[in-house]
């Protein structure tokens, strides 16, 4: 089934488009539009987004299968991100992503059965001092234990309903700084 | 010491909703701005940001106000600001904490760099990761732009200033600030080949300066202080000024960013910032000081300079980590200050487990473009995996030294270096370890890794 973006989005894409000096430069914030949207990229929307920007599919696919956060291939209701890299990896990230592994019954780079959740290794998420953390969609959840993990795994799926509408631009204050700011 | 210190580059971090232009500018937010752009000249606003020694936070550490004093634009030119908001470099997340508490601070300093540069427009890069961060940051310029701070007469000067952020996508490469550019302009971050720098042509084709998000939030207050008063609240004042974000994490007790002058030691970082270390009885084996790409120290190891010209003289035979860190004089003693933010290892640690894990990212991370890193980073890791796994032989340590040294200086952009800079850091502070590994494997409780995910009951979507 051919793509298009709602006309509430492709507004969106204008504003964007004013922003640059050309076309082009666009792209990598038009592809998170169409993501958002459609929950993945697929050969239809590399299609239409070439078409709207005047490109080459291939130069969009080129970018698409470049950047790790662009899916080009469905994906589960949620995505979590678990970091495997030094600091988390220092402070349990291991336990961590093997927890995510039993809990959901499939390796990272899988979606688990009932497609609720996929799993990705992530490399640093530039949350270091709140090791170990994932990242699941937009929101990161730090300081893990598995304890602490699979209580906000319950949360996640018994409001997966409500939560899957939320978009970046309704965050509020609430999500801001779980870093120590400064010197105790 | 130094905990008493007023905050000056995080002073609004624990001011409730200090994310919000009101709360912000109750707190002084914009008025060196309005300042700047309504009674001084760009010119002398460089000459302060020079005087102030800044150097860039981003990890290379190359003074701001040089940087800035590189634009030669041709009439017609359209001159940009980039504002560096990758945060990737492993082990790094300083950045993150300006985004989320104090955009404005972050404003600020565009403005003010757009007028001193000549620039109308800048763009904030931010890692894709960050959505939370690009949204509270969007949410602020649009309140600045209401404000009229942000548009076509900020502080009611003819000067049109836009600010856009701009969103990645997950690559660490793009932290690389040709990559970077290739990235704003809708292409795959791959680093391009230089001369031409950005600040002759960047973004577009045209004149651009790339600099750190804390480097620009540090001008504010370099022009609200002045230039020198600001450069001499460093401990390593004319050379490297002011105060920095410094971040410590791994086995510490108080992990997290925390604002201290240039030129405290890493001993009191990791002590008196980082609460010490975080089990007692395993006391500090090794320090990754500012990024996965600097190479370790050691606390053991102490500093050989005993020629009285020698930049390290003064610490002579003291510890790697009493050494104040700046960026000189961690390149003098081997290694780099990166981006400041530090990892710290305890003695529980095998250091050939800690390279099999950066080299996976690496390896990882590799755009690809370069024989040499993209075959070399891959062909570490493997050494890595075979050695950790038993299967190694003796003469793999000399193979890794000798993988890493030909990926150095042989490529387009200074990742090959970042791979093989801590590779051999890593080797030379390390040698027994690795020689023992080689021979034998990692101790038995570091190979639970594959085995237990072997374990996982698999009824995945195998589509």
């Amino acid at each position: 089934m051919p793509f298009a973006l709602t006309a509430e989005r492709d507004k969106q894409v204008e504003a964007l488009l004013a922003r640059y000096p050309n076309t082009r430069a666009a792209l990598i914030p038009v592809l998170w539009v169409c993501q958002r949207q459609h929950g993945w990229i697929s050969p239809e929307v590399i299609d239409w987004v070439a078409q709207r920007l005047d490109l080459s599919t291939a130069s969009v696919k080129g970018v698409v299968t470049f950047y790790t956060m662009f899916f080009d291939k469905p994906v589960g209701e949620h995505v979590i991100w678990v970091c495997r890299t030094l600091s988390c990896d220092l402070r349990g990230g291991k336990a961590i992503q093997e927890h995510l592994e039993k809990r959901l019954g499939c390796h990272a780079g899988g979606t688990s059965a009932d497609g609720k959740f996929s799993l990705m290794k992530a490399e640093c998420l530039a949350a270091c001092g709140q090791a170990p953390m994932v990242q699941i969609d937009d929101d990161y959840h730090e300081n893990l234990t598995v304890e602490s993990l699979d209580r906000i795994l319950d949360s996640v799926t018994s409001a997966s309903v409500t939560s899957a509408s939320v978009t970046s631009a309704s965050v509020t204050s609430a999500s801001v700084g779980s870093t120590p700011a400064q010197e105790a | 010491m130094g905990a008493d210190l007023e905050p000056i580059l995080s002073s609004r971090y624990g001011v409730t909703d200090s994310h919000r232009l009101a709360v912000a500018e109750r707190h002084g937010a914009y008025a060196t701005a309005r300042k700047a752009l309504t009674t001084m000249q760009p010119a002398a606003i460089t000459e302060e940001v020079k005087k102030a020694s800044l150097r860039g936070r981003g990890g290379a550490g190359f003074p701001a106000g040089i940087k800035w004093g590189f634009i030669n634009a041709k009439p017609g030119d359209d001159i940009y600001l980039v504002v560096n908001g990758d945060e990737s470099e492993p082990g790094t997340f300083k950045d993150r904490t300006i985004l989320n508490l104090d955009p404005h601070r972050l404003i600020e300093g565009a403005l003010i760099t757009c007028y001193a540069i000549g620039a109308h427009t800048a763009y904030i890069y931010i890692r894709g990761e960050f959505a939370h961060a690009i949204a509270i940051l969007d949410a602020a310029l649009e309140e600045a732009r209401a404000k009229g701070y942000v548009g076509a007469h900020p502080f009611g000067k003819n000067y049109p200033i836009e600010i856009f952020t701009h969103s990645g996508a997950g690559a660490y490469i793009c932290g690389e600030e040709t990559a970077l550019l290739n990235s704003l302009e809708g292409r795959r971050g791959e680093p391009r080949l230089k001369p031409p720098f950005p600040a002759i042509k960047g973004a577009f084709g045209m004149p651009t300066i790339v600099n750190n998000v804390e480097t620009i939030s540090a001008v504010p207050d370099i022009i609200q202080m002045g230039g020198e008063a600001w450069c001499n609240l460093s401990r390593l004042a004319l050379r490297d000024g002011g105060v920095r974000l410094y971040g410590v994490s791994g086995h510490v007790k108080k992990p997290g960013v925390y604002e201290a002058p240039v030129g405290i030691t890493m001993r009191e970082l990791i002590d008196v910032y980082g609460g010490g270390m975080l089990h007692d009885d395993r006391p500090l084996k090794a320090v990754i000081p500012g990024g996965s790409s600097t190479p370790v120290l050691r606390p053991d190891r102490m500093v050989d300079a005993p020629a009285e010209d020698h930049p390290l003289h003064e610490w002579h035979g003291k510890s790697e980590i009493d050494v104040p860190m700046g960026v000189d004089t961690y390149r003098a003693l081997g290694t780099m200050l990166g981006t400041c933010c530090a990892t710290v290892m305890d003695s529980s640690v095998n250091m050939v487990d800690v390279a099999r894990n950066l080299m996976r990212f690496y390896r990882h991370e590799s755009c690809g473009q370069c024989t040499p890193c993209r075959e070399g980073s891959g062909w570490l890791q493997n050494t890595l995996e075979e050695i950790c796994e038993g299967r190694g032989q003796p003469e793999d340590v000399a193979l890794l030294v000798d993988i890493a040294n030909n990926m150095m200086g042989n490529t387009i952009c200074a990742f090959a270096e970042g791979t093989a800079m801590p590779m051999l850091g890593l080797v030379r502070q390390f040698l027994e370890e690795f020689v023992e590994v080689a021979a034998k494997g990692l101790p038995e409780g570091y190979r639970h890794d594959d085995s237990t995910r072997a374990a996982v009951e698999t009824n995945e979507v195998t589509s």
